[in-house]
């Protein structure tokens, strides 16, 4: 092609081009991939190219993992207060509340996977880094016990920076009420399967997110007690490639296996139909 | 942390233990009864620690928890308990002795201890890694409990850490499922538990002793999700300053009296004027009192009954609304 001979681009004209919705793109955090943000929805919002799972908000996961029409929030009405007068505390709720809803850092459901029936909570990043204060640890009890009372199988994702600072002992108390329920669940041989994705470290690591009957977690999740700053703090060194990721974790012995968000609903009926005497789904036979 | 020096706040009564000892001295070199000179100055020294310790700040009683004089594990089991024999080991990995634990005695009966254990120097801190565990810590302390279980006796642990090891060896073995795994098991053990703070109860790495019939928590211990030191670093982007740690301090709510409060403790055993490192032996005689109040309680109870309650004192835990 001639360069004296370009045509001269025609433009389009400024007004139609701000029409454009401004969140119609997403842009891919590991590798930079831009597309049309429905792309990334339809494929529950992990890269279409690198496979990097971006974060899912709660009521998102939800829908993915319960059948249609059959998910029932439960203990909607629950909220945080500021029991220890903490700087800042109420204020940080309120826009908490605003910004990511009334479901706190975790919204628990019951419902039906893969027909089976479940109880499923799961924890939002977005409320304060899904920080595990009184009121999550009070709606993983009450699910905790809602599933003893209709002997449903539990599943808990978390996606959370460890106990809420804000509500001090009160918090750290959580991780044993959390595990008190599980121990309830256990005795009652109901199984407990639990998600963990990016990031899930602090007390919910360090309490019911370990304490799976089967323990998944998703590709690149980082996971662990100490969060890294604290730990390169600690021994005043950089850490290792791939320290605490799933992948590193399934490899030291934590995880029962790191799964692909995309077959996360598949594996979760095939564990539970495994430990609920139930048959085998007719693919899995024929396969 | 120069846990062992004087405390700021102690240095009054340092000088004035000071000035007491000097007086006595020369007395004795000159032989002169110096009584009535005497009197009056030990008077002042027992007013002045009543003084310093009615009037303690949060900030303050987290030096005296970290305080290296004060008594540790190792000290109660040799006030409190007689027979005692060390069990080692998590029988997978190595032994850890950030946490010490096994047979004793108390009043004549055979209980389990178990408490993590910090140094008074710096040779021994090495060792015991300043009372911070790793996994194995955990597991011994797990695998102790389930010999108490196994033998019908009832376990006693004692906190005393800043929190668990947070290093690149405890996060591959499994940092989090040692404390979670604890968490768990203790919820469903068939034997009487009886935790107590006698130092810094720090966050996860202390909950992994302390799921218990009942918590205890010596009059100047504390006990917290996190340290002040790490909590004003989060909020404030300054862990070392002493107004912003006395700010955390105050804001988590960490004392004795405070986790009375919130009804996460039990009962608050009251210390020797001056603190525990003052008197070990009252420290360790008002202990002895309070455990076998709580021994004396529990004693009997069947397990199914015990467990049920157990986990209702912790299911109940929390402040919300709705």
């Amino acid at each position: 092609m001639a360069w004296f001979r370009k045509d001269r681009k025609v433009r389009q004209p400024r007004r139609e081009r701000l029409e454009i919705p401004p969140d119609t793109w997403e842009k891919c955090e590991a590798c930079g991939h831009t597309d049309i943000r429905d792309r990334f929805q339809r494929n529950l919002n992990v890269c279409p190219v690198c496979d990097y799972h971006r974060r899912l908000r709660a009521s998102e996961y939800t829908a993915a993992l319960i059948d249609e029409n059959t998910a029932e929030e439960i203990e909607a009405d629950l909220r945080s207060v500021d029991p220890l007068s903490f700087p800042e505390y109420p204020q940080r709720l309120r826009k908490a509340l605003t910004n990511a809803g009334d479901a706190d850092a975790i919204l628990t459901v019951t419902g039906r996977l893969e027909g089976l029936p479940v109880g499923l909570g799961v924890m939002d990043f977005a409320f304060m880094g899904g920080s595990m204060g009184s009121v999550v640890g009070e709606k993983i009890a009450r699910l905790g016990e809602r599933c003893i009372e209709k002997k449903y199988a539990l599943i808990l994702l978390s996606a959370s920076g460890g106990a809420r600072m804000q509500e001090g002992v009160l918090s750290l108390m959580q991780m044993a009420k959390t595990s008190a329920v599980l121990s309830q669940l256990a005795e009652r041989r109901l199984p407990y399967i639990s998600v963990l994705t990016n990031p899930t470290t602090g007390g919910v690591s360090a309490s019911y997110a370990m304490l799976g009957d089967a323990i998944l977690a998703e590709p690149g999740a980082v996971i662990g007690f100490a969060g890294p700053r604290v730990i390169k703090q600690t021994i005043g060194q950089d850490l290792p490639e791939g320290f605490q990721t799933a992948e590193f974790l399934l490899e030291h012995g934590m995880l029962d296996s790191v799964v692909h968000r995309k077959q996360l609903k598949s594996t979760l009926g095939q564990l539970l139909r495994h430990m609920m005497g139930r048959p085998a789904l007719a693919t899995a036979v024929a396969g | 942390m120069a846990a062992s020096a004087t405390l700021e706040f102690e240095k009054p009564i340092a000088e004035l233990e000071r000035q007491i000892d000097e007086l006595k001295r020369t007395a004795g070199d000159q032989s002169l009864d110096v009584g009535d000179d005497l009197a009056p100055l030990e008077r002042r020294l027992a007013e002045l620690r009543s003084e310093i310790y009615r009037n303690l700040t949060p900030l303050q009683r987290v030096q005296v928890a970290r305080n290296g004089k004060r008594p540790f594990t190792g000290d109660y089991l040799r006030l409190v308990f007689t027979d005692f024999i060390e069990l080692h080991g998590d029988r997978a990995f190595r032994e850890d002795a950030a946490i010490m634990g096994g047979w004793a005695r108390f009043d004549g009966d055979t209980v389990m201890v178990i408490g993590h254990q910090r140094g008074r120097d710096t040779k021994e801190n090495i060792k015991r890694n300043f009372g911070m565990p790793h996994p194995e810590g955990y597991r011994k302390a797990l695998r102790l409990m389930k010999l108490a279980e196994k033998f019908q006796v009832p376990v006693l642990t004692f906190i005393d850490t800043p929190g668990a090891w947070a290093g690149l060896g405890a996060e591959e073995r499994g940092q989090s499922e040692a404390i979670a795994r604890n968490l768990f098991e203790m919820s469903q053990l068939k034997v009487p538990i009886i935790a107590t703070v006698i130092g810094e109860g720090g966050s996860g790495g202390a909950l992994a002793l302390g799921v218990a019939d009942r918590v205890l928590m010596l009059e100047n211990s504390v006990y917290s999700v996190i340290t002040v030191e790490g909590c004003a670093a989060i909020l404030w982007k300054d862990g070392k300053s002493p107004e912003m740690r006395e700010r955390a301090a105050d804001a988590l709510k960490i004392t004795a009296p405070d986790l009375l409060r919130l009804k996460v403790v039990d009962e608050v055993v009251p210390e020797p004027v001056g603190g525990a490192h003052a008197n070990h032996e009252a420290a360790a005689s008002a202990l002895h009192d309070a455990l076998a109040k709580h021994l004396d309680d529990l004693r009997g109870t069947r397990p199914e009954r015990l467990i049920r309650r157990r986990r209702e004192k912790f299911l109940r835990m929390g402040a919300f609304t709705g």
